[in-house]
C-alpha cells in the first residue's frame, strides 16, 4: 500500500520494462525503500536506527558466514579453531572482532530503536503489528546472540550455556527433561555445541524474514513521525529516496565510524577475559555474567531471592525475566492514551526518562556481583520496571492532560522554523 | 471440486444431515494428522541425549585415598561429582540441625548409606543455576556453614550439602550410588 500521491515506478530502459513485466522485483524495491514510499517530512535522527539495525544484521551475516568457513563445531576443536581464525587465517582477526563487536552494535541500535518506539508511541494503533513483529525479532536476536556466544567454547560460553539452559530446569516437573533435551546431554557438550551452531546459522535468516514482515506491516499505515500526528496530505511527506536514503546514509557513516573505533582500538572492551580460557566443566569462573546486552534481564532474574508461598525463588526469577519481555507484547493495550508522541505528553515524558534510567541501573546491576547492596537495588529497580508498564502507564493514560497537538505535520514543521505560510496549510488527503 | 460442492447434498446425506463425504474428510485429515505426529516425534527426539552420551551414565570411584575432612572432585555424566569423607565434627554439626527447619528438609542419614554416614556423595552442581560450588578443593571457601559455597549467586551449603542460605532451592543432589567394596562406590 502507499499514499495515493506516491510516485509511480515507470521504467524507461527496455530491459527494466521487460523485467517489470516478468518479475516486478525492482518495482517492489522502488515502492518499499525508493521514491515510491512517501515518508513524513519531519523524521529526526532517531528514525535512523531501523536502517542501522538492518545494516548491523548484514554485517553479522557476512562476517558470520565467513567465520563458519573456519570454524569446527566440535567440543574438541571449537576453541582452537576460533583461536586459529584469530591468529592464522588471513584477516581472520578482523572477521571475528567484527562479528563479536557487531553483535554489540546490533543490540545498541536495536535498543535505541525500541526506546524511540517507546517515546514516540510508535507501538500504538494502527502500528501494533509493527511493534509485535519487532519484539519477535528482538527475541530471535537474543536467542541467536546467546547461542553464538557459546560457539567459541570458552569458560563464559560453557557456563553461560549451563546457566541459561538451567533456567528451563526451573520449570516444575518437565523442567529437567526439557533442559536435557535442549542440551542433548546432562551438561553442555558436543551435542549442545553442534545444535547451537546449526541454529545460530539458521536464525539470522529467520530474523531477515521477520524483518520483511516488520517492514511490510509498517508500510500499510506508513511510518510514524515525531509529532505522532498522522499524515494528512502530500505536503506532509517526502519520497523515501533521495531524502531518507541520504539521511540514513549519513547515519550509517556515523555508525560505522563508532563501530570501527571500537573494532580497531578496543576490540575486547565488551568481552570477558574468561572466555579466552577453554571450557572446563569442573571449574566455574568466579563471576559468571552474560554479555552486556542481557544485563537488565539478568538483574531481574537474580532479584528474586526468597520463595513466595509454594513457588521457589528460582522459578520466580525465571518467570519475571521472561515476563519482563513478554510484557512488552501487551504495551499497545496498556497505554491507552490517544496521543502518540511523548513530546505532547508532559507526565508520560517524565516517567519515560525515569524508565530509561531504571533500565540503565538494571543493566549496571546485572553486571555487578550477586551481593548486597546490588541484590536489594535489583529488587527495587525490577519492581519499578514492572510498575511502570502495569500501573504507571495505564494511570497516566487515564489522567494526563496532553499538550495541544499541531494540526498537521506541515504545521508543526513550519511553526518550528517560525513560518506560517498560508499557501501550505494542510490539505486533507484524497 | 466445484462439481462436488454443487452436488445436492441431500442426495448424499442420511436422515441426520451428515454426508458420506464428511466421513471421508474427517478420516483423511485424521490420518494426515497421525502421520504428521509420527514424523514430528523423531524430529524432536533426535535432540535427546544420544546412546554414546547415555553410555557414560555410570562411574566408579575409589575412596581409599580420601582422608576424613578431604573431598575429591570427579565427573559423573560429564558433570562434577563431589565425594567427601566427613569428620566426626562435621557429622555432629549436620546432625545438630533440626531438619524440619530447613528449606529442603533432609537428615544426613537420608543423604548417605546406612552405616557409612561419613561418605557424602553429591553432585557438584548448584541447584540454583548449575555452577560448581567451591569447598571440595583444598583451601577453597566452604561458606559460612562449612560445606560448599557457590560463587555465582552466593548459595551456602552445610556439611551435609544441604542448602542453608542463598537462592538455590534444593540440597545438592545425591545421585544413586552403592558400595561395591569398603573403599569403592559405583555411581549411577
Amino acid at each position: 500500500m502507499s499514499f495515493p500521491w506516491a510516485e509511480q515506478y515507470t521504467p524507461k530502459n527496455p530491459v527494466m520494462v521487460w523485467i517489470d513485466e516478468k518479475l516486478p522485483l525492482p518495482r517492489l524495491a522502488y515502492n518499499a525503500v525508493g521514491a515510491g514510499y512517501p515518508v513524513p517530512r519531519n523524521l529526526n535522527y532517531f528514525w535512523n536506527f531501523g536502517v542501522l539495525a538492518g545494516l548491523a544484521l548484514m554485517i553479522q551475516i557476512v562476517t558470520g558466514v565467513i567465520m563458519a568457513m573456519h570454524y569446527g563445531a566440535n567440543d574438541l576443536v571449537a576453541f582452537s579453531t576460533v583461536e586459529q581464525t584469530m591468529r592464522d587465517v588471513n584477516a581472520g582477526w578482523l572477521m571475528r572482532y567484527a562479528h563479536a563487536n557487531g553483535a554489540s552494535f546490533f543490540f545498541i541500535v536495536v535498543y535505541l530503536h525500541i526506546f524511540r518506539g517507546l517515546y514516540f508511541g510508535s507501538y500504538k494503533a494502527p502500528r501494533e503489528m509493527v511493534w509485535l513483529l519487532g519484539l519477535v525479532i528482538f527475541l530471535l536476536m537474543m536467542a541467536t546472540a546467546f547461542m553464538g556466544y557459546v560457539l567459541p567454547w570458552g569458560q563464559m560460553s560453557y557456563w553461560g550455556a549451563k546457566v541459561i539452559t538451567g533456567l528451563f530446569g526451573a520449570i516444575p516437573v518437565v523442567g529437567e527433561p526439557i533442559q536435557t533435551w535442549l542440551l542433548g546431554g546432562f551438561a553442555p557438550g558436543n551435542a549442545s555445541l553442534n545444535r547451537f551452531f546449526s541454529l545460530h546459522f539458521l536464525l539470522p535468516f529467520v530474523i531477515a524474514g521477520v524483518i520483511i514482515l516488520h517492514i511490510w506491516a509498517l508500510h500499510i499505515p506508513g511510518s510514524s513521525n515525531p509529532t505522532g500526528v498522522e499524515v494528512k496530505g502530500p505536503q506532509d511527506t517526502v519520497p523515501f529516496h533521495p531524502y531518507y536514503t541520504a539521511k540514513d546514509g549519513f547515519g550509517a557513516g556515523v555508525f560505522l565510524i563508532a563501530f570501527c573505533a571500537l573494532l580497531f582500538f578496543a576490540p575486547n572492551f565488551l568481552g570477558h577475559p574468561d572466555n579466552y580460557i577453554e571450557a572446563n566443566p569442573l571449574s566455574t569462573p568466579a563471576h559468571i555474567v552474560p554479555e552486556w546486552y542481557f544485563w537488565p534481564f539478568y538483574a531481574i532474574l537474580r532479584a528474586f531471592t526468597v520463595d513466595f508461598f509454594f513457588v521457589p525463588a528460582k522459578l520466580l526469577g525465571v518467570l519475571a525475566m521472561f515476563a519482563s519481555i513478554l510484557l512488552l507484547f501487551f504495551l499497545p493495550w496498556l497505554d491507552t492514551s490517544p496521543v502518540r508522541s511523548g513530546k505532547y505528553r508532559p507526565t508520560f515524558n517524565k516517567f519515560f526518562w525515569i524508565l530509561v534510567i531504571d533500565v540503565l541501573i538494571l543493566g549496571w546491576l546485572g553486571g555487578a556481583p550477586a551481593e548486597e547492596p546490588f541484590v536489594m537495588m535489583s529488587q527495587v529497580a525490577a519492581a519499578y520496571y514492572f510498575a511502570h508498564f502495569l500501573i504507571i502507564l495505564p494511570l497516566i493514560s487515564r489522567f494526563e492532560k496532553p499538550l495541544p497537538l499541531p494540526g498537521s505535520i506541515t504545521e508543526a514543521v513550519l511553526a518550528k522554523y517560525g513560518k506560517t505560510d498560508g499557501a501550505t496549510v494542510a490539505v486533507p488527503a484524497e | 471440486m466445484a462439481i462436488v460442492e454443487h452436488t445436492d447434498s441431500t442426495a448424499l446425506s442420511g436422515d441426520d444431515g451428515v454426508r458420506r463425504r464428511d466421513f471421508i474428510n474427517i478420516a483423511a485429515v485424521s490420518f494426515a494428522g497421525v502421520g504428521a505426529v509420527a514424523v514430528v516425534l523423531p524430529l524432536i527426539d533426535q535432540m535427546n541425549p544420544s546412546a554414546d552420551v547415555l553410555a557414560l551414565a555410570s562411574t566408579e570411584v575409589d575412596l581409599s585415598a580420601i582422608q576424613p575432612g578431604q573431598a575429591i572432585k570427579t565427573t559423573f555424566r560429564s558433570q562434577p561429582l563431589f565425594v567427601r569423607q566427613l569428620t566426626e565434627k562435621e557429622i555432629a554439626e549436620a546432625d545438630k540441625v533440626d531438619a524440619s527447619t530447613l528449606r529442603d528438609p533432609q537428615t544426613l542419614e537420608e543423604r548417605t548409606v546406612d552405616g557409612k554416614k561419613q561418605w557424602l556423595v553429591t553432585m557438584g552442581v548448584c541447584t540454583h543455576l548449575g555452577c560448581v560450588p567451591l569447598g571440595a578443593g583444598e583451601g577453597e571457601n566452604k561458606g559460612e556453614y562449612g560445606g560448599y559455597f557457590c560463587p555465582c549467586h552466593g548459595s551456602s551449603y552445610d556439611t551435609a550439602a544441604r542448602i542453608r542460605k542463598g537462592p538455590a532451592p534444593k540440597n545438592l543432589e545425591v545421585p544413586k550410588f552403592s558400595f561395591t567394596s569398603d573403599t569403592a562406590i559405583l555411581v549411577g
